[in-house]
């Protein structure tokens, strides 16, 4: 069982923290440019490459690697896979810090943000496949953060309230699942608006349906590796339930996720025969979407179908970090390699070192955060009042 | 410019003619859409263009941009290609002839599709195609997420990338404010060969079908504009393939919305099955945990009825047999009894007969 370590008597002085820190600060020192200077002054976006890794990066992967909020939460309690419920509250908090740091990172890349409400609230464009991702983004955020409550209810004492947020499980876990189909989805859709633009490899009218397959086991991977840094790093916070299970979590997830990535490599080959562009294959795009396809899909799909036959746990956390930046290729090379393909190499995007900074730092924003809630709330483990 | 105007008002009144008699016909489908009746277009004539900038001059002042870093009669910026950007609304840019020495030019701009790729795409509805033909940008309401720059086929709206607060997309208004004032676009006005010819877009195309008929051998008999995109406001004609003249052909002839259809149909497919199928699945995950339950308790109790079932057989089964064993060793204690008494009465009759004569001779 946890206990309130005095950790607060220990030096702040330790590498994390004074990682953590440096990367913090120069982050809000390029907040502070980038709300002065205009986008120009940080970024190297142009009037061509509207879209850097703010999109690409903290968007397009943060949404898909936060996808194992809805996975896991359905899991266990829609397809009823109750061994998994030790993994729910670490995944449904990654999903909700994942999503609120997408907004945040908005923030930065659009003009005006104090007007995101707008297409919600003023003046909605409901044509736009980026209205849609808006409302859904919006709906769920609000979603985990009720989902998320009860850890923190538990932590401030308030019973009353956990317990009827707790009661909604259900219902949330449905809606979660509902809104996180349509803007996983959406968010490949929105690329294809553009099909003169994105390499016809990479556009296909299925993008919808490979973005929601691939967050799908985007999100197992995410859990299985978060775990495996839980289990390094906050292994003291975790109680027997969750230590018992958390073998079986691996194990589940990465077979799960072997079937699903299979299944994606299927349906990526079947975009490619119905719009018959198996010639692309040849080319050096070719190759690169191979690399992407067969090192980073397939492959580890391979890793994970062994590992968890041979039940080693060590494999399926490498089948995972391969997976998770196999995603992160994947939306790298829809969103920005494969986008512009057409345009003179002078006049393609690279992002500046200031733009990699705000992703650096978003990404440990999260990182901190998820440390400290993890380390006072009952996220590894069950609150013993409410066992 | 005088002649320009004259017809300009010609055309106005033809399209207020237009509009009041000319019955439009319905299709069966409501997917195609045709433009606004009467809206404008501009016929860009590639072959009369001299690449003088006198147009680019004219939307800078127009739209009150700022001054350029090289003066407009420079023509020496001609000769590397340049895009749209936040101060110029409008560029000319040159391409080689093949077998000339004079070089061939083409003016871009916003090209005010139809059903614009831009206004599709924007999530706060600050793009709008408005009935003039003009797609135009309300600065009130845009986010600034620049979606509509990813949209465009065209690669046409541009962004204040240096304004650090209210940065806006900016592009071509087809001069919107000077058509509603009836006046014409500081560009077609400014033209000294007529290269832009402003007008009803219906007429635009019969103006440019015209002149490809009249002179087959200089132009392309293709109008760019007409289908291109789900067609758009502004009509191109030339006297070389337009691949050349940096206009791309391969982007078919759909609006951009049509590609998004799909996509958005399937969202309240999406609303309505998800919620049934997964409770759907719920139920049954539950009823199954319910029945595995009640298999559970039920096999237990099987069990145990069975175990008492058999333990009454073996009981039974002992019971008989330790009957039987008694009855056997009952029998047996009788069947002895018996023949010991049997034996004892042979003896006793023996010994009667013995004693017998004897007592009986005692008795005697």
């Amino acid at each position: 069982m946890p206990h309130e370590t005095a950790h607060e008597n220990k030096s702040m002085l330790t590498p994390f923290n004074l990682v953590a820190g440096v990367i913090i600060l120069v982050g809000l020192i390029i907040t502070v440019l980038r709300f002065t200077g205009g986008l120009g002054a940080v970024t190297n976006l142009d009037d061509n490459n509207p879209w850097g890794i703010w999109i690409g990066f903290d968007l397009l992967c943060g949404v898909a690697l936060a996808a194992g909020g809805y996975v896991t939460s359905a899991a266990c309690y829609i397809f009823g896979l109750k061994r998994f419920h030790s993994a729910v509250r670490p995944a449904i908090l990654t999903a909700f810090l994942g999503y609120a740091l997408v907004v945040l990172a908005l923030h930065y890349d659009v003009g005006r943000p104090w007007r995101l409400p707008y297409p919600i609230f003023l003046s909605p464009g409901t044509t736009s496949l980026l209205y849609e991702v808006g409302l859904c983004v919006f709906l769920y955020l609000t979603v985990l953060f009720i989902e998320y409550s009860p850890a923190a209810l538990e932590w401030l004492g308030l019973k009353r309230i956990r317990n009827i947020v707790v009661r909604l499980t259900l219902v949330l876990t449905i809606f979660g699942v509902i809104l996180s189909t349509l803007h996983q989805s959406s968010l490949g859709a929105l690329f294809m608006i553009a099909p003169s633009k994105l390499h016809p490899l990479w556009y296909s009218s299925y993008l919808p349906v490979f973005f929601f397959v691939s967050s799908v086991f985007a999100g197992l991977s995410m859990v299985i590796f978060e775990g495996s840094l839980a289990h390094r790093y906050l292994h003291e916070k975790m109680d027997e339930t969750h230590l018992k299970e958390s073998q079986g979590v691996a194990l589940g997830f990465g077979k799960a996720a072997a079937f699903v990535m299979m299944g994606y490599v299927g349906v990526k080959f079947l975009g490619i025969a119905i719009d018959n562009n198996w010639h692309y294959l040849a080319t050096g795009w070719g190759l690169w979407f191979l690399v992407e396809l067969v090192g980073f899909v397939a492959f580890p799909a391979f890793l994970y179908a062994i590992a968890a036959r041979e039940q080693n746990l060590g494999l399926i956390r490498w089948a995972a970090v391969i997976t998770v930046l196999g995603l992160v290729l994947n939306r790298f090379n829809i969103s920005l390699v494969a986008f512009n393909w057409h345009l003179p190499s002078a006049e393609r995007y690279f992002p500046s070192w200031m733009e990699i900074g705000i992703s650096v730092f978003i990404v440990t924003v999260g990182v901190v955060v998820y440390r400290f809630v993890c380390k006072h709330m009952p996220i590894l483990y069950e609150h013993p009042d409410y066992h | 410019m005088g002649i320009s105007r004259r017809q300009f008002l010609g055309w106005l009144s033809a399209a207020g003619v237009g509009m009041t008699t000319t019955k439009t016909a319905v299709a069966a489908s409501n997917k195609h859409f045709d433009g606004y009746p009467g809206a404008f277009g501009i016929l860009h004539d590639t072959t009369r263009c001299i690449g003088c900038r006198k147009c680019e001059k004219a939307c800078n002042q127009v739209n009150k941009l700022p001054a350029p870093e090289k003066p407009f009669d420079d023509l020496t910026v001609l000769s590397a290609p340049r895009r749209t950007r936040w101060d110029a609304f409008t560029v000319v840019n040159q391409f080689p002839k093949n077998g000339s020495s004079q070089p061939y030019f083409v003016k871009d701009q916003c090209n005010h599709c139809l059903e614009p790729a831009c206004a599709s795409a924007c999530f706060v509805r600050a793009l709008r195609k408005v009935e003039t033909g003009a797609v135009v940008y309300d600065e009130s309401l845009c986010v600034g997420c620049r979606y509509c720059m990813i949209a465009c086929p065209f690669n046409i709206p541009t962004y204040e990338y240096d304004k650090a607060l209210e940065p806006r997309v900016v592009k071509c208004t087809m001069c919107h404010p000077l058509i509603e004032k009836r006046e014409l676009p500081g560009c077609v006005a400014d033209c000294p060969k007529e290269a832009l010819s402003f007008g009803p877009r219906d007429q635009m195309i019969k103006l440019a079908r015209q002149r490809i008929s009249k002179y087959p051998d200089t132009y392309i008999d293709h109008i760019y504009g007409e289908h291109e995109m789900g067609g758009t406001s502004w009509l191109y004609i030339s006297s070389l393939p337009f691949s050349q003249i940096g206009m791309r052909e391969d982007l078919g002839n759909q609006a951009a919305s049509s590609y998004t259809a799909g996509p958005l149909a399937a969202v309240p497919v999406v609303v309505a099955l998800w919620p049934v199928l997964l409770t759907g699945i719920y139920a049954i995950s539950k009823r199954k945990d319910k029945i595995a339950d009640a298999e559970r308790i039920d096999a237990i109790a099987r069990t145990v009825a069975d175990a008492n079932e058999e333990m009454k057989v073996k009981l039974a089964e002992m019971k008989a047999a330790m009957t039987k064993e008694k009855e056997a060793a009952i029998n047996l204690e009788v069947k002895r009894a018996l023949e010991e008494a049997a034996k004892q009465a042979a003896e006793e009759s023996k010994d009667d007969q013995d004693t017998g004569s004897e007592t009986s001779e005692e008795e005697k």
